[in-house]
């Protein structure tokens, strides 16, 4: 199979072949699925570090009572801002960059199926991103309303209104182009032999997570252009004066809210899934269960939008429904996290960092989801419901859930894509920092939330002084240490000790097969499929 | 106090412990934990939370410690062979039925509370309260009396030009008074944005939505000073709009009613007049 592999490693230096160009306008103009992803993951390294550091401006804040560092319109300007950057600049992109680079590799496929919509589906993005970054210095601010976007707070925007829905927009197109080309290739490129059943985790859970995209994207681009709407030509759709309901917002808002939740995790699953039997040196268990309970996942996370909205004064009966469906979800949850467990079992462990992120994932997203499980009860979400527990809840499935993932990812993967095998110990303090540090950052935060203090807020009562300053030191701790993080990234990518094709010893998949790094162009002819 | 709360929570164990530590000596009321109020409600919500956690704890102990135990002895270091064992169907209709019984054993009782807090008839008072950015207004409907409740911390407490108080961001100008023992019907709306009034002592919050009416009720049992905050992003000053309730008993409650009714007229600016329909949540008109 990688013979075929090799044919173009001398490409470069024949004009009429299909190697790199040289200098900017290779990156500019590549259709190449490896470059796209490396762009994708760039770029989300880079939003990484904005939205961080505008976390480290709601930390800062927070050390103390009182206000200290900003004031509290900036204040709410960063939160809002922190989410849209993370959630739409981070972790988004960083999957549809794992997508891209390895989803063809993985089936077989020679490129992406639509590879010229995959090139603009990323360029979009960086112009998405100037223009949102920018309305912070536009008059009256950034967006300031919180990402949810709720109305009638956010048709109080300054400038910055129609620019945060047009850059909303933009990000839209780009994940629906992103998630189109995705079910192309895994529909259409699988190497001959590759049945749906044979395919690898990672491509399964993008598969569905692709569908997911499709589906909820044009509901946030509906529900958005009517705050366009409601703002600028006089409609009414949430404005109760004119006969219309603020709540009808967030329950178009929440419909695409809450699958875009599992959008941010279910590509994690699939690389958990991949990582754990590689170092268990044991096949995953159950592969059947986790591609089924994937898709219960997905179903239900569209029939339990508004357990976001439980205080919103809802009739009982949709109370009732609500909280039953959401429940639910604890089930397939549970199935994911016993198998990878039972995979585990009776292997052969070692802990080189991709591991170790793995196993911080299964035991930190575990807790997220016990967490999920408690507010998923109505009357106790009464009192939970928009407080700091919220806020413990949401970031221990998205930081040590969908970020430990990602960086799992590029651990594991790093030496197929460079070549070059990354420094281990640097893993291991980047690890280790960053497991400490995100505890101390988002588990006091519990205590927090049930003692009574509000999410959103840029000072507090004294009693909440305690919790809010570890917190804070955590979250110093936690960010810096992804300064470790891309500095290895960049040592490996510039050199290190040559990494085998196969990498790792209990690896397994097409991807292995190839050369590390890869030809430009692979699977050129389809590989056999045992 | 502190102390039985430290030992439930510390029960999580894992990455917890160092902390929790640290802000045991920090102060005696440091919160960790929900209050169990002064409300039946808030009692039961309490008591659901609190199940929910423990179930939680049971099944984490169970789940990291199989997990943790594989770890330290199927490590290829200690020479472990890995065993090629893939699937099995009755361990996997095993783990999706068992917690769906305990998902069962969960939504009873919740289902039950629930029912209970959307259960206001036979209010005894009704008292409106309505969102404005960034104050609460009170309005009692039969009563004739309403005011503005604004906070009362000193911007230079804010600003830290002066040392912060006692009760820092949670203190009023106007207080809702309300009698113990008496079942009070609770409508909140608000006049511009969204906001949420919350009293974690009396085990719920709800929105104010502008242009619609949410029904809730309260019952409290012990004399004294409740306080919360807007729980919902409102604009800037979404962080400064307390809430404080003073239950007294009826007595005095009557008191304090005639001193109001003589002093002031209702409040004249309501929600209704910044919005020309109103709409009752649930179907229900007043
Ligand atoms: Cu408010």
């Amino acid at each position: 199979m990688s013979t075929a592999s090799h044919a173009h490693d001398h490409a470069e230096d024949h004009g009429h072949d299909h190697g790199p160009p040289r200098g900017l306008t290779r990156w500019i103009y590549t259709t190449n699925h490896k470059d796209i992803g490396t762009l994708y993951l760039l770029f989300s390294l880079l939003m990484f570090f904005v939205g961080g550091s505008m976390a480290l401006v709601i930390r800062a804040e927070l050390f103390q009572p009182g206000l200290q560092i900003v004031n509290p319109d900036f204040f709410n300007q960063m939160t809002t801002m922190h989410a849209l950057v993370m959630i739409f600049g981070a972790v988004m992109p960083a999957f549809v960059g794992l997508a891209n680079w390895l989803v063809p590799m993985m089936i077989g496929a020679p490129d992406m199926a639509l590879p010229r919509m995959n090139n603009w589906s990323f360029w979009i993005m960086p112009f998405a991103f100037t223009l949102l970054l920018s309305t912070l210095f536009l008059p009256g601010g950034g967006p300031a309303g919180g990402w949810t976007l709720y109305p009638p707070l956010v048709l109080q925007t300054g400038d910055a209104f129609p620019f945060v829905i047009l850059a909303v927009h933009m990000m839209g197109a780009s994940s629906i182009m992103g998630a189109i080309n995705i079910i192309a290739t895994i529909l259409n490129l699988r190497a001959p032999g590759m049945t749906l059943m044979k395919m690898p985790m990672f491509v399964w859970t993008w598969l569905i997570t692709a569908y997911l995209l499709i589906a909820v994207m044009p509901v946030l681009a509906g529900s958005v252009t009517m705050l366009l709407t409601d703002k600028f030509f006089g409609t009414s759709f949430f404005n109760a004066g004119g006969g219309g309901d603020p709540v009808m917002f967030q329950h178009i808002f929440w419909f695409f809210g809450h699958p875009e939740v599992y959008i941010m995790i279910l590509p994690a699953f699939g690389i958990i899934s991949m990582i754990i039997p590689t170092f268990a040196r044991k096949p995953l268990f159950g592969y059947a269960s986790m591609v089924y309970a994937t898709a219960s996942i997905a179903f239900l996370s569209f029939i339990v939008w508004a357990h976001h909205m439980f205080t919103v004064g809802m009739p009982l009966a949709g109370e009732l429904f609500f909280m039953y469906a959401t429940m639910l979800i604890a089930v397939p949850t549970g199935v994911k996290v016993f198998n990878w467990i039972s995979t585990m079992w009776r292997g052969a462990m070692t802990f080189e960092t991709p591991m170790l992120f793995a196993i911080a994932f299964v035991v930190l997203f575990t807790i997220g989801g016990f967490s999920g499980l408690m507010l998923a009860m109505a009357p106790a979400d009464f009192q939970y419901q928009d407080t700091y527990f919220v806020v413990a809840h949401f970031h221990y499935v998205l930081v040590p859930g969908a970020v430990f993932s990602i960086m799992a990812a590029a651990y594991y993967w790093l030496p197929k894509w460079t070549g070059h095998m990354y420094d281990e110990k640097l893993g291991q303090w980047h690890f280790w920092l960053s497991t400490i540090g995100v505890n101390v950052l988002f588990f006091p935060q519990h205590f927090l939330g049930l003692a009574g203090m509000p999410r959103r807020i840029p000072d507090y009562a004294l009693q909440f002084t305690e919790f809010n300053m570890m917190s804070t030191v955590g979250a110093f701790m936690f960010g810096f240490s992804q300064l470790l993080f891309a500095y290895n990234v960049i040592k490996t990518i510039r050199g290190g000790a040559k990494a085998t094709d196969k990498v790792w010893e209990g690896a397994d998949g097409l991807e292995w097969t190839l050369s590390s790094p890869p030809a430009y162009h692979t699977f050129t002819t389809a590989p056999e499929i045992r | 106090m502190a102390i039985t709360r430290f030992t439930k929570w510390g029960a999580t164990g894992l990455a917890a412990a160092p902390f929790l530590m640290w802000g045991a000596g920090a102060r005696a009321e440091l919160g960790l934990n929900m209050p169990q109020g002064v409300t039946a409600v808030s009692r039961e919500v309490y008591d659901l939370h609190m199940l929910i956690f423990w179930i939680c704890v049971v099944i984490a102990i169970g789940v990291f410690g199989v997990m943790f135990w594989s770890i330290f002895h199927h490590r290829k270091s200690r020479g472990a062979v890995p065993a090629q064992f893939h699937e099995s169907t009755l361990v996997e209709i095993v783990w999706t039925v068992v917690p769906m019984l305990i998902l069962i054993g969960m939504a009873v009782p919740a289902t039950k509370t629930l029912v209970k807090m959307y259960d206001s008839r036979e209010a005894e008072l009704t008292i409106k309260v309505t969102g404005y950015q960034w104050r609460w207004q009170y309005d009692y409907l039969d009563q004739n009396v309403g005011f503005l409740s604004v906070l009362s911390t000193p911007t230079a407490q804010i600003r830290n030009t002066a040392p912060k108080g006692e009760h820092y961001l949670l203190e009023v100008d106007n207080p809702m008074v309300v009698p113990v023992g008496k079942k009070v019907r609770i409508l909140t709306t608000a006049a511009d944005v969204i906001h949420s009034w919350w009293v974690p002592e009396l085990g719920w919050k709800k929105d104010a939505i502008p242009g619609f009416i949410n029904e809730s009720w309260t019952l409290i049992e012990k004399p004294g000073i409740y306080r919360g905050q807007c729980a919902e992003l409102c604009g800037k000053d979404h962080g400064y709009m307390p809430i404080v309730v003073k239950a007294v008993p009826e007595a005095e409650f009557k008191e304090w009613l005639a001193q109001m009714q003589a002093k002031n007229k209702p409040n004249p600016k309501t929600a209704n007049d910044d919005n020309s329909t109103v709409k009752i949540a649930g179907g229900q008109t007043l």
